[in-house]
């Protein structure tokens, strides 16, 4: 039985005309005057997109930054490997776009999950974006005249997406990671790399200052400040297997919910269609193929069960073009949601191609029959060069192989329309809140998100909490700093002194097994009991029989990583259970109990058209539910079909 | 070719050993068998340490992180090469195939001056990051910016300044360097901004700041062996250290700077 609080959450959305809503709170948030920003000190934790972003735009204003990253360079965060875009309603091309459609867009997109305030300011601060990037120097690309090129994306119907190559969150995270390191010349950011977040304190319910450790030295260092932006990404990484990068963790975002700050919507995980296919047991992460494959290859699996004959050999008539065939008007083109299911319903059935059978075929054959090989080499050339180095096959010759990853999380931690937290003085930018997705994000749409919140929403929202707050001075000699210190050090220990069998290698990926199997695609009651009972006893053993080597005193990464494994063993229990209390499908949320006769989701708006945020009660107690009821003023509830 | 080609491997590898910046350091030799050839060369590495950890020897220290080729943490020298025989391709792209059974596989961190061990393979880059900082930027705040097509750009400029902006920091110029020079990562930077029109204001001081802050970093000069360019996984040319010359010398010359 879920406990209700019972008040409701209160997003602090502005009401009125959406179109002002935005503009009419800049007008009424509190400023802090330029003597009193240099006395103020803020602690950014991550250097993505968000972090980097919000980093600079702070110290330009004039704040003092401290600046923490994981990696051994802010230039590395896992923003670092979007390859496709970045969403905007510039209109360039002129085809009918306008900050409306991108909202509109946006919200159907997350089916309906999403608030509408918070969407529609990202759609109206996503043209500022194109325009703060390319006056940076981030390398767009460009028309033959000089001009701006955008492309389609994601099934728009409209050409909104900016891009660099295939490389456009690299371009994007180095111009925000410049304009940071033009402010630590400057001397307002102080950055400090290879430092991983383990604590954050909170003194008089207000968030002051965090705990970290220095991965190279071991030490363990407190930090104070006025105000704290966490800025680390999503948790996709639960899943051990995902398109994440290794050191993506829910560490900080973990330690913040265990001092206060509300989880929300944990159960709404993205996957990817087409991602290159598990080899063996050696592998350690998925790789991502861009969507825009989709657009020229056809996805099928035989007609026949278990054919083990290569593609070559099956004739058209006996494949099954799935996705055509389920999807008539959307074809290949389907949404990443239901794309992914399609698949996974595939390879359940005994459909599924290659060594594991499990995975299904992307084949081009048609595309180069039509264009020739060399149309298709100038549009995917990157692309088919990174399949084959990775698996050995020639994708000109033989159909690719995909089968759907992990590779986003649009819940997070839960934030208000200023992005703050459930505790004051905690901000959450990013991946690592949950405010604009909904249940399922759009393609080009969280390079957009991530540089919105730090570059044009924080630097407003985050005066108003210091100029209202009246915070007292703090230093790290308070006794919050003491027990938060001590509370990360003894957790470091208390790893150390288990001293079992079981590497933390062995512990990530039997939860990631857990995960897969239960909570991945589809979900539903019984699998979600079962994996909360098996996730509770993995974290059991982990904590009798894991087996870290070295000391916490030195550069030691076996024990970084079991920190972050301990970490998702509780997290993970919670993604269950909120998927478990989700009785209803929507977006990346797929319960089996709740499809269409065509297998499609089935959305429970009467009962479930809120933020389920979650408050700490101890691990392995069950959460607090905190309902924030999502009302849709402009965008009509309605249904997604891709028919 | 399909799935049915991949073999396993039995290798010996020598591998660096060193716990601290400080300490001293030796090559240790491990053996590994049945290595799929599926395998990428960091997955390589995470069976070797698996089993390191079973016998209660400490794992071998290497950096990674996307696993993926863009991020620029990974990379080691491999058998002399800086992120191994592959072309255009850093040390997590890198694949088992590459080899052959019975191989010995020489695996050493990138060795510079500028680059102190940390441990192990892991080395300290952030003189990049200190280069990066003295210049290799465009100077304007957050929310001034003018319309994003009020300046064009002409494709042919996009494309070269993209080419350049295409560096991904990893170091392999600098290791594979015999004067670990760091002359690629700087000019792919100063000519990423010198071609285009948003890095005009700043062209001059950009280029001789980030020169100056090269050298105090105890990199080593150019001279012109071209290792750089064969080892860079990004494809950046040997000509952007050509025209940052130039853009150096008409800085040094013409410039108020």
């Amino acid at each position: 039985m879920v406990t209700v609080a019972d008040t409701e959450l209160d997003g602090r959305c502005p009401t009125g005309d959406i179109a002002s809503r935005w503009e009419q709170r800049k007008r009424d948030l509190k400023l802090v005057a330029p003597h009193n920003k240099r006395k103020s000190t803020i602690i950014v934790v991550g250097t993505g997109l968000a972090g980097g972003s919000a980093a600079a735009s702070l110290a330009e204003m004039g704040y003092n930054v401290l600046s923490f990253c994981i990696q051994d360079s802010p230039r590395r965060a896992h923003s670092i490997a979007a390859q496709g875009g970045i969403n905007a309603a510039k209109n360039y091309p002129n085809d009918g776009d306008s900050v409306w459609r991108l909202f509109y867009d946006t919200v159907k997109g997350g089916e309906w999950r999403a608030r509408e305030s918070n969407v529609y300011r990202l759609a109206q601060v996503s043209t500022s974006i194109i325009d703060q990037c390319a006056a940076q120097g981030v390398p767009f690309a460009r028309e033959y005249g000089g001009s701006l090129a955008n492309r389609s994306f994601g099934g728009a119907q409209v050409s909104r997406t900016f891009y660099c190559a295939g490389q456009t969150g690299q371009q994007l995270l180095l111009g925000a990671y410049q304009a940071m390191m033009r402010q630590v010349d400057a001397g307002r950011i102080k950055t400090f790399v290879r430092r991983e977040m383990l604590d954050l304190v909170v003194i008089n319910g207000v968030a002051r200052g965090i705990v970290t450790r220095d991965l190279v030295t071991g030490k363990f260092e407190t930090f104070a400040g006025d105000a704290v932006v966490l800025c680390t990404g999503g948790y996709g990484n639960a899943y051990y297997l995902s398109t994440n990068a290794k050191t993506c963790n829910v560490t900080a975002n973990w330690r913040c919910y265990k001092r206060g700050a509300y989880f929300a919507n944990p159960c709404y995980t993205q996957i990817h269609p087409t991602c290159i296919p598990v080899s063996g047991d050696h592998q350690s992460k998925l790789t991502l193929m861009s969507e825009s494959l989709r657009n020229d290859g056809r996805v099928w699996v035989p007609k026949t069960k278990d054919d083990t004959r290569s593609p070559d050999q099956i004739p058209e008539a006996e494949r099954d073009y799935y996705l055509e065939r389920r999807y008539p008007s959307y074809g290949n083109l389907a949404p990443r949601d239901v794309s992914s299911r399609a698949a996974k319903e595939r390879c359940d059935e005994g459909y599924g191609v290659g060594p594991s059978k499990k995975s299904v075929y992307l084949d081009f054959s048609e595309a180069i029959k039509r264009d020739g090989e060399d149309v298709v080499r100038a549009k995917y050339g990157n692309l088919f060069h990174m399949y084959e180095r990775i698996t050995a096959e020639n994708p000109y010759k033989v159909p690719m192989r995909i089968y759907p990853a992990i590779h986003y999380t649009m819940g997070g931690l839960w934030v208000d329309y200023h992005l703050q937290s459930s505790v004051p003085g905690l901000y959450v930018l990013g991946e690592a809140n949950f405010s604009d997705h909904g249940a399922n994000r759009l393609g080009a749409s969280a390079l957009m998100q991530g540089l919105a919140d730090g570059y044009f929403v924080l630097p407003y929202t985050i005066g108003d909490h210091l100029a209202t707050s009246k915070l007292p001075k703090v230093t790290t000699d308070a006794p919050e700093f003491g027990e938060a210190l001590n509370a990360a050090k003894s957790r470091v220990q208390a790893i150390l002194n288990v001293n079992g069998t079981q590497s933390a290698e062995h512990f990530h990926r039997a939860l990631g097994h857990i995960m897969w199997d239960n909570v991945g695609m589809a979900r539903n009651e019984k699998g979600l009991i079962k994996a909360i009972q098996e996730i509770r006893e993995l974290r059991e053993s982990f904590w009798k029989n894991v087996k870290v080597l070295g000391t916490g005193e030195s550069f030691n990464q076996n024990l970084e990583h079991a920190g972050r494994v301990a970490d998702f063993l509780e997290f993970s229990e919670l993604l269950a259970y909120d998927a478990l209390y989700r009785d209803e499908s929507c977006g990346g949320h797929f319960r089996e109990e709740h499809q269409t006769a065509e297998g499609e989701c089935d959305r429970n708006d009467d009962k479930f058209c809120h933020v389920a945020a979650w408050e700490y009660q101890g691990v392995g107690n069950d959460s607090v539910l905190h309902k924030e009821q999502l009302n849709f003023e402009y965008c009509h509830l309605g249904t997604r079909s891709y028919k | 070719m399909n799935h049915s080609t991949s073999k396993t491997l039995n290798l010996t590898l020598k591998i660096w050993r060193q716990t601290g910046p400080d300490q001293p350091g030796a090559l240790k030799t491990y053996t590994l068998t049945n290595i799929s050839t599926d395998m990428s060369f960091l997955e390589m590495l995470d069976v070797l340490n698996e089993q390191l950890i079973a016998k209660g020897e400490e794992p071998v220290a290497f950096d990674h992180d996307c696993r993926e080729g863009i991020c620029g943490t990974c990379g080691v020298m491999i058998n002399g090469q800086a992120h191994g025989p592959d072309n255009a391709t850093t040390t997590c792209q890198l694949h088992m195939r590459k080899f052959n059974d019975g191989d010995t596989i020489l695996i050493e961190p990138w060795r510079a001056k500028a680059f102190p061990i940390v441990r192990d393979l892991v080395v300290n880059r952030s003189a990049f990051d200190r280069i990066i900082q003295s210049g290799g930027y465009v100077s304007v705040n957050t929310g001034g910016a003018p319309d994003a097509n009020a300046i064009p750009v002409p494709g042919h400029m996009q494309k070269d300044a993209m080419a350049a902006a295409a560096c991904i920091g990893c170091g392999a110029c600098v290791a594979s360097c015999k004067n670990a020079s760091a002359m690629l990562f700087v000019s792919a930077k100063v000519t990423h901004m010198a071609n285009l029109p948003q890095g005009q204001a700043e062209r001059s001081k950009r280029v001789l700041s980030m020169v100056a802050t090269m050298d105090a970093e105890q990199f080593g000069n150019c001279s012109n062996t071209a290792e750089c360019e064969a080892a860079c996984p990004a494809g950046i040319k040997l000509s952007n250290i050509a025209q940052m010359n130039r853009e150096y010398m008409k800085a040094l010359l013409f410039s108020c700077e």
